[in-house]
């Protein structure tokens, strides 16, 4: 179906289904009790799933395929995100335009960096875009903000006042929206002690989660996506050939930024403020371990990644001593406050520490990211030593 | 390429599963609230949303401890804190209208991104109804603008900026801090007095939103005074040694250095201006001198021995001599073993503030709050007597100018007050050109669904 081989297509309903029913299976626990702590199935934090699911399955097009290792990628987020908010500004609210022009902006960013990183391979590729990363970042924050020439907003974010034109606007509403379906607008099923949100923004995202997939899975299974993996596999035998590979690296490295612009224009679609920090090398980073935590090169890694380091940094940075407290309540108060004491480190703000741990570990055990543990794991259930549903091309550590 | 193969069969199939789907949401709803997050059981939810780390973690955990006082106090535990001294007495010490308070926090990370998706959890997970905190005037205005539109009511920390309740004023958004304006007007005629009218000042300014704002407001009102404005000179918001831009100063002629510098920003600044012996230079036949307009506890203990004799202005301190400071320094104070800073100080009267306008008011409507605060005259949080504008809402209260002590005996007492600038001297109109002039209006408050 749709192009795809048996397998592809189980895996591609298999996305489809778990996303749409994301509002189910991310609220497993009832909404009164203590566990509803770990509940992720609230809009902003499933909008951030597959937005971010999207710019990290576009990043691996370039690093999983191409072994390129850019460390710029956010600069394409955030000018996706201005575009899409100055299209708010300009137009109306209405999510069509600007998700068009914020996929266009990213793209010809990117093919402008791109064109000048790409003369460089390894740690130089990796450099130069963190350089134009960068620089995009402090013309954001600073450069481009100056009030006689605001074109960021800097520190404080683009946003859009009441005073802005709007040309298209008339009484339409005054939030995003998809000819008139707010993207805020959240309905929620309750079925006992549990409450299911539906948004959206989420559905919206989804979709082109979705789509986003789909056309990664077409690039991965094309002759296109061969010749990326043979760049990856030894670029200098493949020039040897005669063949020109910069082409097919600028043309990837287009298509990943123009993911990254797609991500960043649903960001501002769900919620209509673009900061500069968005920019900044420490997103650049994060869509890396996103990817790398998940298994790069791989189809589903980078969306589990990404869902990963949102669950942690949403979910764990809000438990604080006064949760751990109601934890252990039960037990006597000298224990109680032990236990609080040494789990109390990686938690609340130290949730970084936590997620460091966990990607240590990941990449030490399973240097396939977690679909390589997936896949250990189902061969160990099921006693068979299964052809690897993924063709990753020998799973190897982050290089 | 592989080939598209579309059956008629596959593609209804597929086509009616993916529709199911999509159509699932809209078939259920559950009955409307009045307004967004309306407490339904025993207790109601606030949210602390403040910096846990990046630069300003220490400020930001300074206003979680004084908002957990906040509650303590709230919830009748504790010795009551300003809940005594409060001149507004609605606050029985039994939660708000009789619901007990609990809270959840978050980490800005100084971030508006990682603000807005602490905040938006908060309310759509957590149920929070109010959201307290925020230690950078980016944040507050990114905050302030989702509480906006979600409609739950804001209370800003620690943000310093004009735009915070000017252009970007909001009718759900209120804020207790002083600002940039006030500043320039406290700090003005203490520059005078101390320094003459006749001063040539050079400006280094962090090269953001609020470092701008303050150098507008901190150079309107010296220019007022009769001083000259030599050069102002943008610093970018990483820069971490600022030698090069200090090396200038004194060859521009200019007798004053104005740092618009905050946090690690300002400790760097001021500390390479010591080293370069700024201050015990004489120019144009007068001692040079470092201004720094908006000083805090921890920058202060940061900078040790530089700040010595450095003049700035502040929101609050807790060695003022009043009732609701003695109460609450003392309430702090025993609870953590230490003073509280200027930072916690709003955090906790902005916590104190909002319940006293929904018990007031009847309800934890949002448009029943901004009712119940605009126009509020209050005393008894340390401050002195404070109203909340209507027009902006803005508080209105004395400022202090501080100078950095010459003798400290604890490392407490490190700022010495200099003077309390009565508040009329700092008031300005709703409508003046630094706050958005007649454009900026609060719009009007969303209770939200």
């Amino acid at each position: 179906m749709f192009g795809l081989d048996k397998r592809d297509t189980t895996l591609f309903l298999f996305v489809v289904a778990i996303t749409l029913l994301a509002p189910f299976l991310l609220n497993p626990f009832p909404t009164e009790s203590a566990l509803a702590q770990f509940n992720a199935g609230y809009p902003d934090l499933m909008q951030r799933f597959v937005i971010f699911g999207i710019f990290a399955i576009g990043f691996n097009i370039l690093f999983g395929l191409t072994g390129y290792l850019s460390f710029g990628h956010a600069a394409f987020l955030g000018v996706g995100s201005y575009a899409a908010v100055w299209m708010f500004k300009l137009l109306s609210f209405n999510i069509v335009p600007a998700i068009i022009l914020s996929v266009l902006v990213a793209g010809v960013f990117s093919l402008a960096i791109g064109y000048i990183c790409l003369r460089r391979s390894g740690i130089y590729f990796s450099i130069l875009t963190l350089a134009f990363a960068q620089m995009s970042f402090a013309m954001a924050y600073s450069v481009l903000s100056n009030p006689n020439f605001n074109l960021t907003n800097g520190e404080t974010g683009l946003q859009v006042y009441a005073d802005d034109p709007q040309i298209l606007k008339g009484d339409g509403p005054d939030f995003t929206h998809l000819f008139g379906l707010e993207m805020n607008t959240t309905k929620t099923l309750e079925l006992g002690a549990w409450a299911f949100q539906f948004n959206a923004g989420f559905y919206v995202c989804a979709f082109f989660m979705i789509i986003a997939f789909y056309i990664a899975m077409r690039i991965f299974r094309s002759p296109f996506g061969l010749m990326l993996r043979a760049i990856k596999t030894n670029q200098t035998r493949l020039n040897y050939t005669g063949l020109n590979s910069r082409p097919y690296t600028l043309a990837a490295f287009v298509i990943s930024g123009m993911y990254a612009g797609l991500a960043g224009g649903l960001l501002a679609v769900t919620d209509p403020l673009a900061g500069a920090e968005r920019m900044q090398w420490t997103a650049s980073g994060e869509v890396v371990l996103m990817t790398i935590l998940g298994g790069a090169g791989t189809l589903l890694g980078p969306i589990l990644g990404a869902a990963f380091i949102k669950y942690f940094e949403n979910i764990f940075s809000k438990i604080n001593d006064t949760v751990l407290h109601s934890w252990f309540s039960f037990m006597p108060e000298s224990i109680d406050n032990f236990l609080v004491a040494i789990l109390y480190p990686f938690v609340g703000k130290g949730w970084h520490l936590t997620l460091g741990l966990m990607f240590m570990l990941i990449v030490i055990f399973l240097p396939g990211g977690l679909v390589d543990g997936g896949q250990r794991l189902w061969n160990r259930i099921t006693g068979k030593n299964r052809t690897q549903a993924e063709p990753v091309a020998n799973p190897k550590p982050a290089e | 390429m592989s080939k598209f193969e579309f059956t008629r069969r596959g593609l209804i199939k597929s086509g009616a599963a993916v529709g199911a789907g999509l159509a699932m949401p809209t078939i259920l709803t559950r009955p409307a609230y009045s307004y967004t997050n309306e407490p339904k059981g025993g207790t109601v939810t606030l949210g602390f949303n403040v910096p846990q780390t990046g630069p300003y973690a220490d400020e930001g955990n300074d206003e979680l401890l004084a908002q957990k006082l906040a509650v303590e106090h709230l919830n009748g535990e504790g010795d009551g804190g300003c809940l005594t001294t409060f001149t507004s007495k609605a606050l029985k010490g039994n939660g708000i209208l009789g619901k007990k308070v609990t809270f959840v926090t978050g980490d800005t990370q100084t971030k508006s991104d990682a603000a807005r998706a602490s905040a938006k959890s908060m309310i759509e997970k957590d149920g929070a109804i109010m959201i307290n905190g925020g230690s950078s005037s980016g944040v507050a205005v990114a905050v302030q603008g989702l509480c906006q539109e979600a409609g739950v009511i804001f209370m800003a920390g620690l943000t310093h900026a004009n735009d915070t309740t000017g252009k970007d004023r909001k009718a759900n958004g209120f804020r207790h801090f002083f600002n940039a304006y006030m500043s320039g007007a406290a700090l003005a005629p203490v520059l005078a007095k101390e320094m003459g009218k006749d001063r040539r000042a050079y400006h280094l300014t962090a090269d953001y939103n609020w470092g701008w704002t303050q150098e507008e407001s901190i150079k309107a009102s010296t220019e007022a005074l009769g001083w000259e404005t030599v050069n102002t000179v943008k610093t970018p918001l990483a820069s971490t040694d600022f030698s090069s831009y200090i090396a200038p100063v004194i060859n521009a002629g200019a007798d004053v250095l104005v740092l618009n510098h905050y946090g690690g920003n300002m400790v760097n600044s001021l500390t390479n201006a010591i080293q370069f012996g700024l201050l015990d230079k004489a120019v144009n036949g007068k001692d040079f001198k470092i201004v720094v307009p908006l000083y805090s506890e921890l920058m202060a203990a940061g900078a040790g021995d530089n700040i010595k004799g450095v003049l700035g202005s502040m929101n609050y301190n807790w060695q003022l001599d009043n009732e609701g400071s003695k109460t609450f320094v003392k309430s702090f104070g025993e609870k953590y073993g230490r003073p509280p800073s200027n930072s916690a100080q709003t955090c906790y009267a902005q916590v104190l503030l909002y319940a006293d306008a929904c018990e007031r008011a009847g309800t934890f409507n949002p448009c029943g709050v901004v009712e119940a605060l605009e126009g509020f005259e209050f005393d008894g949080l340390g401050n002195g007597p404070t109203t909340y504008r209507k027009e902006d809402h803005q508080c209105f209260k004395d400022v202090l100018v501080v100078r950095g002590a010459q003798n400290p005996t604890t490392k407490f007492d490190t700022l010495e007050i200099v003077e309390i600038t009565p508040v009329a001297n700092v008031t300005y109109p709703p409508n003046h050109p630094m706050f958005g002039g007649d454009e900026a209006t609060l719009g009007k408050c969303n209770p939200g669904a």
